[in-house]
């Protein structure tokens, strides 16, 4: 099944695409400056369409099937969405452009950032952090900004749940600050006590996922922030999981001081196979003098007959730029073309089918599956992958077999507080027979776990590769493709 | 109605299923039996009340066909520099020619609609373009490794300090930064690096400009920790950095080239140099100009550095039925495993863009690369000479150039781009705004894409520019 590489493909004298002739009079190229060697392929257009045809069949994708990721939010990404962000208006547009030449960009990129203001309740929105770990750290330094800005120089920890993202940790080390993990509480919330005895006059903040990672609204939110807000620190919202709370509930309101939005999760930008995501980041007004620089303004007022002309404004005391650039501009184009194609029932209804998906499906497993804190979910939960009945078989095998099933695996071992978790997101564009068909494979792996457990163990088997050896590639590095030898040579 | 006659189906039909939400009401009402649960809003009790289902303000719902109508309207509210303007604007982001295949496999749902390929078993098309992606960039820097990709070329140049910072474990601190690095990248590093005890030093902006690299020389001590030049640099100028390498590594410091990709389809690449990291900005290759992104961050290291290094990293290996296969490995220095301890925080990067890179760079292939890189040298070679026969305009720096260059000009860039902009052109980049003494400075930029006669046209206008 292996699909030779670009360079086993490769074969002199073949080009993909012709280039042009020059039309104007040549100079002499700088001799000494000159690169000895260009080892790249020589392939044919069709030889390289073949290619990355063939190897897309090895992918499982959205568009193939039901991918249910749990804290990644695979929904369904509109076809609608991909031509629009393509337009040649958009498309061919360079970041640079006199303001007066790009007033179609600019005003999307204002509307958009109004848009996630009001369904966020936040004042003021920074669109350029390129993905959500990008945002958090834009947050952190917009909290550290915040202290300073006060004289508060004594503020060096941050405080963060163990159900947490990985990346809330690793953000606030990036800016020097201690993270100190609070737990969770046998009910899945934030551990109020434990939350208490920590907040001092050290606290930068705290970052929190609601609902978390369990998929669990914190029971105690309110009692939570404000504990936070009583040692003078901040809240930061991670906004992983804001799929659950469209039209139900805005962060602000509750108390958030700053969060960011993922458009790859919830505004249904294509997560790319890793990327390019989008992290926006909403904060309340104290916070939007620190903003990074520039935001999309209004720089000179319109009236009835004229347009207001958009610009860039520097908030003045922005935390400075966290990219080249003004940020993802096409995943914006995106996200702003699914928000106006539901409007604010639609959104609502966006969080509300989600919500049913996983509830239907958590009632559908329980019983088969442990689930450690069953209760009314949000968009998510946490099911145990292990049984005392079938000794050996993991949460691993359990997400391995149902590939055989035709379904992407949950997310595995994460959170790290459920042992063996299989964190399960359906999201709302899945319907009722998909998550019927993926209940009873969850339902007859289990019963396979105590009957054939090598049926798991052996996973998967009907996929076109097999459980990989992970060691070998970590100890031999082979990082590159073998360069055939006659491609080092520049003729 | 009439006894007999049809229902209208121009009325919202409450038995029909939403865009894309696919429930019928009856399917709705039976998901939420079996949750135990009359309707919709019980599933929320846990939120606060008071705060529940707030009245949001946004625009009612378009249908797809009217959302495609608006983003259209949208998007003729912008000049694009494809039908309606003529560009001479790089600084950073440039316009190139992108073969039509690469559009065709990035819209291959199989990979645009794929995770993260933490399930190597099902995702073996995508660890094999990355795997692919990390080989090109090897080979187009002269490096041993490329990692699968940064946001951007700025916020690349950011990791690179945080790995010299990790190779140095705070034993050296200062970082030398040259002048005539982008700006914003500039900005950026400041903007990542503020609560660091890392020293940035050597872009005082109202440095002597046209002391290139020797400039340099004197800040490397034994407290550098790293070098960073860009290649060509800000300025357009191509330098030979060999000797300023030499000269860092004599004193043990790391250094890294920022490049630009096209430019190393012709010159002489960072490794061969001696550069420790190559790093930089790939949307040249194959990504359209989309007002700045997403665009590629591309980082290339050597071995002995891999370790330290961040972000996503394939490699090879086989599965269990013995055939060659490919994963994500040394996954322990990452913020899911690391969490706090990690060498970064990056998780999502720039996937797809990857992809983008690799079907371009295997579309123009060993002799279509270069010749592109070739067209671009001769094209601005050709404008800057046109350009300094104009009375008042003169070459800034004697410096060879790859495909940017600046010109010195007889009257304010603004004033000169206003005139340009009358005429359907996007003249070059302002210079003065980041440099003091490179007022009346502007950076054009040609690419393959800038023909004869729009260079011609272009010098025509420059020459019409009233002095005042």
């Amino acid at each position: 099944m292996t699909e030779p590489t670009l360079y086993e493909l490769s074969s002199p004298g073949r080009a993909g695409v012709t280039v042009p002739a020059s039309d104007v009079p040549l100079t002499e190229l700088p001799a000494s400056l000159l690169r000895k060697e260009l080892p790249l392929p020589e392939l044919s257009e069709a030889d390289v369409v073949r290619h990355f045809v063939n190897m897309s069949k090895y992918n499982y994708s959205v568009d193939g099937g039901f991918y249910p990721l749990g804290s990644c939010t695979m929904k369904y990404n509109p076809k609608i969405n991909e031509d629009v962000a393509r337009l040649p208006g958009f498309a061919f547009t360079h970041p640079l452009q006199p303001v007066e030449t790009v007033q179609g960009n600019l005003a999307l990129m204002y509307r958009l950032e109004e848009w996630l203001q009001e369904l966020s309740g936040f004042d003021a929105v920074s669109l350029q952090p390129a993905a959500g770990a990008h945002g958090e750290l834009t947050g952190v330094l917009i909290m550290r900004a915040y202290h300073k800005s006060r004289g508060d120089t004594k503020r060096v920890k941050m405080l963060i749940p163990d159900s947490a993202h990985g990346t809330n940790p690793a953000s606030s080390a990036m800016t020097g600050l201690t993270v100190v993990q609070i737990p969770s509480d046998p009910h899945g919330n934030v551990d109020l006590d434990a939350l208490i005895a920590t907040c001092d006059e050290t606290v930068v903040g705290l970052m929190l996922t609601n609902p978390n990672t369990l998929g669990l609204f914190d029971e105690h939110v309110e009692a939570v922030i404000k504990a936070v807000h009583e040692c003078g620190g901040l809240v930061y919202g991670d906004g992983a999981n804001l799929n659950a709370l469209l039209g139900i509930l805005r962060p602000a309101d509750v108390g958030f001081d700053l969060m960011h939005f993922n458009l790859h999760k919830t505004f249904s930008t294509p997560h790319g196979g890793g990327g390019p995501g989008s992290g926006p980041v909403g904060v309340k007004a104290h916070l939007a003098d620190f903003l990074p620089a520039p935001l999309v303004g209004i720089i000179e007022k319109g009236d009835k007959e004229n347009a207001p002309l958009y610009g860039f404004i520097t908030p003045s005391k922005s935390i400075g730029r966290m990219k080249a650039f003004h940020g993802h501009f096409g995943m914006m184009v995106r996200a702003f073309t699914y928000i106006a194609m539901h409007g604010a029932d639609g959104l609502r209804q966006i969080a509300e089918y989600a919500v049913l998906n996983a509830n239907y499906l958590r009632v559908r497993l329980e019983g088969t599956y442990h689930i450690p804190y069953d209760r009314l979910c949000m968009h998510e939960f946490v099911a145990e992958g292990q049984w005392a009945e079938a000794p050996g078989i993991r949460a691993l095998d359990v997400a391995k077999r149902l590939m055989d099933y035709d379904f992407h695996p949950p997310t595995n071992y994460f959170p790290l507080i459920v042992h063996e978790a299989l964190m399960i997101e359906p999201t709302e564009t899945e319907n009722k027979t998909t998550l019927d068909a993926f209940a009873e494979a969850l339902i007859k792996i289990a019963e396979e776990a105590r009957t054939e457990p090598n049926l798991l163990k052996e996973a998967p088997h009907k996929t076109p590769f097999g459980r990989m050896d992970e060691v070998k590639a970590a100890r031999e590095l082979v990082l590159c493709c073998w360069i055939p030898e006659e491609l080092e040579k520049f003729d | 109605m009439q006894p007999g006659g049809i229902e209208p189906v121009l009325v919202h039909d409450p038995e029909m299923g939403m865009t894309y939400i696919p429930h019928s009401p009856k399917e709705r009402d039976e998901m939420l039996a079996t949750v135990g649960v009359k309707k919709l809003e019980d599933l929320f009790t846990g939120v606060p009340a008071k705060l529940r289902f707030p009245k949001l303000d946004l625009p009612p719902a378009l249908s797809e066909m009217e959302a495609a109508a608006e983003l259209s309207e949208i998007s003729l509210g912008n000049e694009n520099i494809r039908t309606e303007l003529v560009s001479f604007l790089g600084a950073g982001a440039y316009n190139h020619y992108i073969p039509a295949a690469v559009g065709h496999i990035l819209q291959r749902g199989e990979y645009y609609t794929a995770y993260t390929p933490y399930q190597p078993e099902i995702s073996q098309g995508t660890l094999q373009a990355i795997f692919e992606y990390q080989s090109l960039i090897a080979a187009l820097t002269g490096m041993e490794v490329s990692n699968a990709s940064h946001y951007d070329g700025a916020t690349a140049v950011a990791e690179a300090v945080n790995m010299a910072d990790a190779q140095w474990r705070g034993k050296r601190k200062k970082v030398i930064l040259s002048p005539a690095l982008q700006p914003q990248y500039r900005q950026t590093l400041r903007t990542y690096l503020q609560y660091s005890d890392m020293e940035l030093v050597g872009d005082d902006p109202h440095a002597d400009l046209n002391a290139s690299t020797d400039q340099m020389e004197y800040l490397i001590d034994e407290m550098t920790a790293l070098v960073i030049v860009q290649y060509p640099d800000f300025f357009g100028r191509v330098y030979d950095f060999s000797h300023l390498i030499e000269m860092a590594h004599g004193k043990g410091a790391l250094v890294c080239v920022v490049a630009n990709p096209t430019a190393l389809g012709l010159l002489k690449t960072p490794g061969e140099m001696g550069a420790d990291m190559v790093v930089g900005e790939a949307q040249p290759l194959g990504i359209p100009l989309s007002f700045g992104g997403p665009y590629l961050g591309y980082f290339a290291t050597r071995k002995q550095f891999l370790h330290k290094m961040a972000g996503r990293l394939v490699g090879e290996t086989v599965d269990n039925r013995g055939q060659r296969a490919y994963v994500l490995t040394l996954t322990a220095r990452e913020q899911h495993i690391k969490r706090e301890r990690a060498t970064s925080n990056i998780c999502t990067n720039q996937g797809l863009l990857t992809l983008a890179a690799s079907v371009y760079l295997s579309l123009l292939g060993k002799k279509g690369f270069r010749q592109v890189a070739e067209l671009c040298y001769q094209k601005a070679h050709y404008t800057a000479s046109q350009i300094s026969k104009i009375k008042g305009y003169s070459l800034c720096f004697d410096t060879p150039f790859f495909h940017e260059f600046s010109v010195c000009c007889p009257r304010p860039v603004a004033a000169i781009n206003a005139h340009l902009i009358e005429h359907g052109f996007i003249g070059g980049y302002d210079l003065g705004q980041d440099y003091p003494s490179l007022k009346d400075h502007m950076l054009l930029a040609v690419t393959e894409m800038n023909t004869k006669d729009e260079i011609d046209a272009l010098v025509e206008v420059l020459s019409e520019v009233p002095h005042d």
